[in-house]
Order: C-alpha cells, then structure tokens, then sequence
C-alpha cells in the first residue's frame, strides 16, 4: 500500500508530467486561456491516461515483451514483438480517445461545445503516449501499479493546466511587452513554476 | 531551372491541379522558407514543442532528433498525401496515425541499429514523434489537401523550421549550461581560470523553457506582425 501512495506523489509532483518532461504542452499552451476548458481538458486527460496505461502495461506484459508469449506455448518464448509497441500502443490510445470523445459528446454537450477542436487531440497529446511510453521504460511489477502511475501523472498534468490557466487569466490585466505576450509570456511562467516545482526533488520516498 | 525542361521531367503525378509549374517556383519555395520564420511550427504554430524542450541540453541529441523528424515528416506527408483521396474522412486520424507510427519504428529500429548511444539518450522521445503535434497538424493542414511534391516539401520546411528553433536551444544551453558544443569543450580554460563558472541552472528542464520564451521574445520583437493581440 505503502508503495502505491510513494508512487502517486511521485507521479503527481517530482515527476510531473509538464514541468519535468514537458509531455502534452501542445494542448497546454492552446487551451490554458480560461479555466473552465482547461478542467475540461485535464480532465479528459486524467480520464484517458489511467485506462490506457493499465491496458497497455497487459498488452506489454502478455504480448510485447521479450519472452511475453509463453503462454501460448514453449516454442513462442522467445519471440520479442516490443518493435509493435509504438503501433499497439498508440491503437488503444486512438480507440479510447474516440470513446472518451463518445461519452462527453452524449452527457455533457456544453463541454463539448468548448472543448472542440481538442478532444480528438487527446489522441495526439504526448503525455498519453508518454505515460504509455515511461510506463514501459520503469518495469512495474503489476497492473496496480501501472494504474497508479497512470492516474498519478493524469492528476499532475491536471494541476499544471489549471495552474497556468488561472495565471493567464489573471495576467490579461497586466502590462506585459508586446512582443511577450500570448505566447513567450506563458513560456516564461512555465519555467518558473517549473524551477518551483523542483523543489519537490528533494522529497525522498 | 527554366521551366521547359522542369514541366517536361516532372511525372504529372506531382500536380492535382493540371496547372504547369515548375519545381522550385517561388510558391513552393514559400512553402521551405515559411517555416523558418514567419510560419515557424514551434514559435508561431505552437506545434511540437514536447520534445523540443525536452531533449535540448545538448547539441548532439537535439541535431538527430531534427533529422528524424525531417525524414518522418518527408516520408509521412508524401503517403498520406497519396492516399488523401482514398482515406474516408472519418478515420482519417486513424489512418495518419498508423503511418506516421509505421515511420516512426522505422527511424527508431535504425536509430538502435547505427546510432544506440544517442538512442539510448533520445529514450522515449523517438517515440513521441508519432504524437508530435507537428506532423499531425501538417498532415491534417496540408497534406490531406494538396499535391504529392507540394506535401513534401512542406514536410521538409516544417521540419527544417522546428530543427532550427531546437538546434538554437541546444546551442545555448549546451553552451552556457556545459561549456562545450558537440561534447567538444569550447570555453578555454583560461576563462576558467579567470573565474569563470557553467551555469549549471542551463541544464535543468526549466531554463528550456525559458530560452524558447527569449527566442519567441527576440522573433516577435523583429517580426512586429507576429505580436498577439493578448
């Protein structure tokens, strides 16, 4: 249990998905202009990351893997099928996005009115394949784990949009350079929070 | 190249719209040069800024990571824009996805198999260029909807505009954070010995964002009609 809550923090604040591997800033920088999209968006993102991890750390597990296939029998042991991995994974991601995309369409139209154009690129955000991607890379022991992580860093991701959304809001009332503003402004900002969320590096888990 | 010989070369694949025109003409060049500046993907069309940030403490990564996008770009652009009238339109995110992925394995396997050390650096953001923004948003943008040659070339400029806005990076923070440039050390140690010190803060994840903040800065303040209304 212990190790499940050590995983969750970790995945939420040291290895936060934006501000330490810069994972998903295209919808990060496109849809952070208020907050009520951005809830929207990372929500949706929470959403598809802890079912997409869970499911590609089985398909990893029992199909991908070196040695995945013994299952079936003694003469699929040594078969290595992780070269399908980008193809495999980036299927289920493209398949739950357009359920996801199903689901907010049927039960909350006015949501996806405001979300549009960025719900099918869910597909495309990189911290879906990222934490797909990073999950493959950290070995974990059991599906358990594999869905913490995925819910974790879907939270993180959460945070970190509905962080600079508030700041951007905010920031329309200041006097910002002219040829800062939009774009180079909300570089600027990310970086600093970022060297703010450094400081969690320290904590030891 | 004059244009007779030009048209009499070119296979009428290349273009959709019968008009004769030749290979390098001033809108196809648009269509290379765009993309450095005042089209640039990663400062003006907020596109696949991912892994541009994130593999940019040296040159090296950052220079194969450019040259792999460029040939994933190339080579998915001119597929999708081959199949752009048989795709139905309601799979077609579907469709891109599956090639640029088949790409993408492709300059992972070789990658692995010529360059491991740089591979092993670039860890999973080869991968990610199946969902980097760019080549998605190319695909979509331009080649679902335009000629073979034309698609390739857009290719080919796009990357080249996200290359240069990621080798920039690399450069300065390889530079500052590290004092070298290619892993060959730049600063003599004679400045060292003066007192100099790497900014260490360079090679940290945050300064990435930082820099390309003082690149958008810099564009924009030359560039007066890129300025955001806010």
């Amino acid at each position: 249990m212990e190790a499940y809550v050590n995983l969750f923090i970790k995945s939420i604040f040291i290895e936060n998905m934006i501000f330490a591997y810069f994972l998903g800033m295209c919808s990060y920088l496109a849809v952070s202009k208020t907050v009520k999209t951005a809830v929207g968006l990372g929500a949706a993102v929470i959403f598809v990351l802890s079912i997409t991890v869970p499911i590609n750390f089985l398909l990893d597990t029992y199909l991908l893997k070196p040695g995945a296939l013994s299952w079936l029998g003694a003469e699929y042991a040594s078969l290595d099928l992780s070269f399908l991995s980008f193809i495999m994974f980036i299927a289920v991601i493209a398949s739950m996005v357009q359920l996801v995309e199903m689901i907010v369409e049927k039960f909350a139209p006015a949501l996806y009115g405001a979300l549009g154009i960025f719900l099918p690129l869910i597909a495309v955000n990189c911290a879906i394949l990222g934490g797909s991607l990073f999950m493959q890379q950290k070995d974990f022991a059991g599906v358990g784990e594999s869905a913490v992580y995925g819910l974790g860093s879907g939270i993180g991701w959460f945070l970190a949009i509905i962080a600079i959304a508030a700041i951007r809001e905010k920031i329309t009332y200041s006097n910002v350079p002219a040829p800062l503003r939009g774009l180079g402004i909300t570089f600027i900002i990310t970086g600093l929070m970022a060297i703010g969320f450094m400081s969690f590096m320290g904590i030891k888990l | 190249m004059d244009k007779k010989t030009t048209t009499k070369l070119t296979p009428s694949l290349f273009f959709v719209n019968k008009e004769k025109e030749p290979l390098f003409s001033k809108k196809n060049r648009a269509l290379l040069t765009d993309p450095m500046d005042d089209n640039n993907p990663i400062t003006v069309q907020v596109l696949g800024i991912c892994s541009a940030l994130a593999i940019t403490v040296q040159l090296k990564p950052a220079i194969v990571m450019s040259i792999s996008v460029m040939a994933v770009m190339a080579a998915s652009n001119v597929i999708i824009s081959l199949l752009r009238n048989l795709i139905p339109n309601r799979i077609r995110i579907i469709v891109q996805l599956v090639v640029v992925a088949a790409m993408v394995v492709l300059v992972d396997q070789v990658l692995k198999a010529f360059a491991y050390d740089v591979y092993k650096e670039l860890s999973i953001f080869i991968g990610l260029i199946i969902t980097n923004c760019i080549v998605m948003g190319r695909l979509e943008a331009f080649a679902l909807g335009n000629g073979v040659w034309k698609s390739f070339l857009d290719g080919i400029g796009n990357a080249a505009g996200y290359g240069a806005i990621l080798i920039l990076v690399a450069f300065f923070r390889e530079l500052f954070g590290s004092g070298k440039l290619m892993g060959v050390q730049v600063i003599p140690d004679a400045v060292y010995a003066m007192g100099y010190e790497n900014n260490g803060l360079m090679l940290l994840s945050p300064m990435a964002l930082i820099t390309v903040g003082v690149i958008i800065w810099f564009q924009r303040s030359r560039n007066r009609k890129l300025i955001e209304k806010n």
